[in-house]
C-alpha cells in the first residue's frame, strides 16, 4: 500500500519592494503624468468639484508641479489617501508626491524616511463645538466626547493637551473627515478636533455654519508640508523650488494677470527675470527647461492667488492669511532667493 | 496479471530513486520540498535586503515606548502614557470580547432562524427565508455601517439625559440609550460578594448534576422527572438567600447624569461602535449558521421523525431527543468555519472606530511608529493563534458529538 502525498504547486506572489530610490523625475517624464496623493475630500484643500475636477489648495500644488515638469497642469493622476494610507502610498512608490495637509514632524522626516520640501500652510489644531453648548474655552471640555481622526498627529496632541490640563475626555476615533462631520452633527461627539483650517473647511459645508464655533485655543503647531521620498534629491529639489517659486512670485508681484507681459522679455527686476527664465539658466540646473516656474505660476497663479481662490476670506472657507502671509506682511512665508 | 514485479532484496542503487516505485514518490516530494524552501528563502532574503537598502530594520522596541493616544473602550487600565504593548493588549481583549459575544449571539440567531425556516407555518418560514437571504447576500461591512448609522442617528443624544431637569428620563432610573452607546449600572463588589458568587457557581453545578440524574432516571426506570421548575428554583433561591444572609454585598453604581455637563458618568458604557459591530457580525453570521442548521436538520432522514412520532413523542421532544443530536454531527464542522469567519471579520471594527487589535496595534501604533512589518506580523500571529484555538476547541466538541463507531 502506498500513499502518495502530492505537494500542490504553490503560486508564490513575489513581493518586490519598490526600491524606487532615484529617478522619480525621469519616471514622471516618461509616464507623462504626475501621481499626486491628496486628501479623500476636504473642501478648499482637495476635493472634486461638481464636474469631477479636483480643486483646492493642496491640489494646486500638484498642478503646479505637473505644469513645471510636464508642461500641463492637468497631467495629474490624483490618488485620494486617508490619514492611514498616505505614507505607505508614498514609500511604496504609488505616488510621486504627497500634498495632503500633512504635518511635518521629526519622526516622519527622520524615522519614516521622507523629505518634507517646505511648509505650504502654517496650521494649528483647534476644536469646533456647537454654540448651544456654551463652551468658550477648550479647558471647559472636561469629560466631553471628542471626535478625532485616527492615525494622525491630531490624536496625539489631543491626548497631550488633556493630560497637561489634567482633564478627561472620551475619544471617538473616525476614519475620514466626512465620517467625523456626520458623527459631530448627529451629536455623537460634543466637539470635533482637527487642524483649524480643516475645521473652517468642514464648517463651511454645514447647513448652518453660524451654529458652530471654533474655540480660541490652538493646541499644537501644525506646519503642513508636501513631501516626497527620502533619497531622491533631484526630485525633492524640483518640488521644493516649485513651491518656492509660487511664494517668491507673490513677493515679487508676479501674478497670473501680468505674467505674460513680464515673461515676454527680460525686464528691470533681475529676480523676476531669473524666476521666469528670461535670464540665467536655473531651470536647466533643475533638469527642466527655463520656463518651468512660469508654467507653475500660470497653472493657478502665485501663492497668494491660490490661497485666496481656495481658502481665502472671499471663499466659503474664509481663512485669514495670518501666519501664512509673506514675511514682508508679518507672516512666516519666506522663500530663499532665486540665484 | 500485474505490472509490478517483486523488487530484489538488498543492494540499493541510487538509480532506484527514480526507477523504483517504492522510492520514486519520496524523491519527488523531497525535490518539491527543497524547491519550496528555496523559494521562501529567496523571498525572505529579498525582503531583508530591500529593507536594508531602504535603511529599515526589524525591531520590536517600539512596543515598550509610550503610546500617546487614548482609546474609547479599554477593559484593562490604560492611559495615553501606557506603552504600545499595553495598547495592543487593550485591542486584543476588545477583539476577543466582540468575537466571543458575537459567536454566542450568532449561534442563537442561527439556531432560531434555521429551525423556524423549516416551520410549517408559511409566514414564519418565509420571514426567516427573507432574513437569511437579505443578510447573507449583503457584505458585512455594509451592515456594520448601516447599523452604526442607525444607532447614531436614531438614538437620542446624551445631553437629553443630563442635568436636573432632563428632557428624557433613564429607563428604570438606571439605563440610558444614547447615540454614544448604552449606559447600564456597574456592579460593585463589596466584602462577602465572593460568597454569593461561589453559591451561584455551586447552584449551577447542582443544576447540571440534577439534570444528569433526570436523564439517568429516564433511561433506567422510564420515569420523566420535572426539570423546568427545579432548575429555576436552584438557579435563584440559594443565590438570593446568600445575598441577603451576607448583608447585600453586591451594589450597583448607576450612571450619573448630574456630575458632568457633556456626558453620562459612571456605570458601564456599552459604546455605539461596539453595539454596531457586535450586532452586525452576529446577525450576518447568524444567517449563515441558519443555513447550516437547516441543512443539518434536513440531513436527518424523515423516517427518524416519523418513527419517533409513532412511538408517541411530542414534536418538541422529537426535535430535542431524536433530530438535534443527529443534526449536530452535520452542523458542527461548518459552524467552526462560521466562528472563524466572525472572528476575522471583527477586524472590520476600524470602520466604526471600535478599538480592536487592528485599530490599535495595526492602526494608530503602526501609523505613529511607521513599523508596518512588525505590527502586521504581530497581528497575523494573533489572528492565527485565535483561529487555531477556536478550531481546536470546536474539534474537541465535534469529537464528543460525532457518531461513536464501535
Amino acid at each position: 500500500m502506498k500513499k502518495s502525498v502530492i505537494l500542490g504547486a504553490l503560486a508564490l506572489a513575489g513581493v518586490s519592494a519598490g526600491a524606487a530610490a532615484a529617478g522619480t523625475l525621469d519616471d514622471v517624464k516618461a509616464r507623462g503624468k504626475l501621481n499626486c496623493g491628496v486628501v479623500t475630500g476636504l473642501v478648499g484643500f482637495g476635493a472634486p468639484d461638481a464636474n469631477g475636477e479636483w480643486q483646492g489648495f493642496d491640489v494646486s500644488m500638484c498642478r503646479a508641479v505637473a505644469a513645471a515638469v510636464l508642461g500641463d497642469p492637468n497631467a495629474v493622476q490624483f490618488v485620494p489617501t486617508t490619514g492611514k494610507t498616505r505614507f505607505t502610498a508614498l514609500s511604496s512608490g504609488e505616488i510621486d508626491l504627497l500634498a495632503r495637509n500633512t504635518t511635518w514632524t521629526f519622526s516622519r522626516d527622520v524615522d519614516l524616511k521622507f523629505e518634507f520640501i517646505g511648509v505650504n500652510y502654517y496650521d494649528g489644531q483647534g476644536f469646533m463645538v456647537p454654540k448651544a453648548l456654551n463652551v468658550s474655552s477648550a479647558k471647559d471640555l472636561d469629560g466631553a466626547t471628542i471626535c478625532v481622526q485616527t492615525g494622525t498627529t491630531t490624536e496625539l496632541n489631543l491626548a497631550d493637551y488633556f493630560r497637561k490640563n489634567n482633564i478627561s475626555y472620551e475619544p471617538v476615533p473616525i476614519e475620514t473627515n466626512a465620517e467625523g462631520q456626520q458623527q459631530y452633527l448627529a451629536g455623537a461627539c460634543d466637539a470635533y478636533t482637527t487642524d483649524m483650517s480643516g475645521l473652517a473647511s468642514t464648517r463651511a459645508t454645514f447647513e448652518a455654519p453660524g451654529e458652530h464655533v471654533l474655540l480660541p485655543e490652538i493646541i499644537s503647531k501644525e506646519p503642513l508640508a508636501p513631501l516626497v521620498r527620502h533619497g531622491d534629491n533631484e526630485w525633492a529639489d524640483v518640488v521644493r523650488w516649485t513651491l518656492n517659486a509660487l511664494i517668491a512670485a507673490e513677493e515679487a508681484g508676479i501674478t497670473s494677470a501680468n505674467i505674460g507681459e513680464l515673461s515676454a522679455q527680460a525686464g528691470d527686476a533681475p529676480e523676476i527675470n531669473r524666476i521666469l527664465g528670461t535670464e540665467g539658466d536655473l531651470g536647466e540646473m533643475l533638469g527642466l527647461d527655463n520656463e518651468w516656474a512660469k508654467r507653475a505660476i500660470m497653472a493657478g497663479g502665485n501663492y497668494g492667488e491660490i490661497f485666496e481662490k481656495n481658502i481665502g476670506e472671499a471663499s466659503p472657507i474664509g481663512l485669514a492669511r495670518g501666519l501664512n502671509a509673506q514675511w514682508t506682511d508679518g507672516g512666516l512665508l519666506y522663500a530663499p532667493p532665486f540665484r | 496479471m500485474t505490472t509490478m514485479t517483486d523488487p530484489e532484496k538488498g543492494g540499493f542503487h541510487v538509480s532506484q530513486l527514480l526507477s523504483d516505485t517504492r522510492y520514486r514518490a519520496y524523491t519527488f516530494q523531497a525535490i518539491a520540498l527543497i524547491a519550496l524552501i528555496v523559494a521562501f528563502a529567496y523571498l525572505g532574503a529579498n525582503l531583508v535586503s530591500n529593507l536594508r537598502a531602504a535603511g529599515l530594520d526589524i525591531s520590536f522596541k517600539f512596543l515598550g515606548s509610550e503610546a500617546g493616544y487614548g482609546v474609547e473602550q479599554a477593559l484593562i487600565p490604560y492611559t495615553s502614557q501606557s506603552s504600545n504593548w499595553q495598547a495592543a493588549k487593550v485591542g486584543i481583549l476588545n477583539t476577543l470580547l466582540v468575537a466571543v459575544l458575537g459567536c454566542a449571539m450568532a449561534t442563537v440567531f442561527g439556531v432560531i432562524a434555521g429551525v423556524l425556516r423549516l416551520s410549517n407555518n408559511w409566514i414564519v418560514s418565509r420571514i426567516m427565508a427573507a432574513y437569511v437571504e437579505a443578510f447573507r447576500n449583503v457584505p458585512v461591512l455594509i451592515w456594520i455601517l448601516i447599523i452604526y448609522a442607525a444607532v447614531t442617528n436614531a438614538f437620542p443624544v446624551a445631553r437629553d439625559y443630563l442635568g436636573e431637569d432632563p428632557e428624557r428620563n433613564m429607563m428604570f432610573g438606571v439605563m440610558a440609550f444614547t447615540n454614544r452607546g448604552v449606559y447600564v449600572p456597574m456592579p460593585v463588589w463589596n466584602a462577602g460578594a465572593a460568597v454569593v458568587l461561589a453559591v451561584f457557581v455551586l447552584s449551577l453545578i447542582a443544576i447540571a448534576l440534577y439534570r444528569r440524574h433526570v436523564t439517568k432516571t429516564l433511561f433506567s426506570s422510564g420515569r420523566i422527572l420535572p426539570t423546568f421548575w427545579p432548575t429555576l428554583a436552584l438557579l435563584i433561591v440559594p443565590t438570593v438567600l446568600a445575598y441577603f444572609i451576607m448583608g447585600r454585598p453586591i451594589g450597583f453604581d448607576a450612571p450619573d447624569t448630574l456630575s458632568n455637563r457633556f456626558n453620562i458618568q459612571g456605570g458601564v458604557q456599552i459604546s455605539a461602535s461596539f453595539i454596531a459591530l457586535w450586532f452586525a457580525l452576529s446577525i450576518y453570521t447568524g444567517a449563515f449558521i441558519a443555513e447550516n442548521v437547516r441543512a443539518g436538520i434536513q440531513a436527518v432522514s424523515s423516517g427518524q421523525t416519523e418513527a419517533a412520532a409513532a412511538l408517541g413523542l411530542r414534536p418538541r421532544r422529537i426535535m430535542k431527543l431524536v433530530v438535534l443530536p443527529q443534526a449536530l454531527r452535520v452542523i458542527i464542522p461548518p459552524l467552526i468555519s462560521q466562528y472563524l469567519n466572525l472572528t476575522k471579520n471583527s477586524s472590520l471594527a476600524i470602520a466604526v472606530g471600535y478599538s480592536d487589535i487592528t485599530a490599535t496595534l495595526g492602526g494608530i501604533t503602526l501609523n505613529k511608529t511607521g513599523r508596518a512589518i512588525e505590527c502586521v506580523l504581530l497581528i497575523m500571529l494573533f489572528y492565527l493563534a485565535i483561529s487555531l484555538a477556536i478550531s481546536v476547541v470546536m474539534n474537541i466538541y465535534n469529537n464528543s458529538v460525532k457518531l461513536k463507531e464501535r
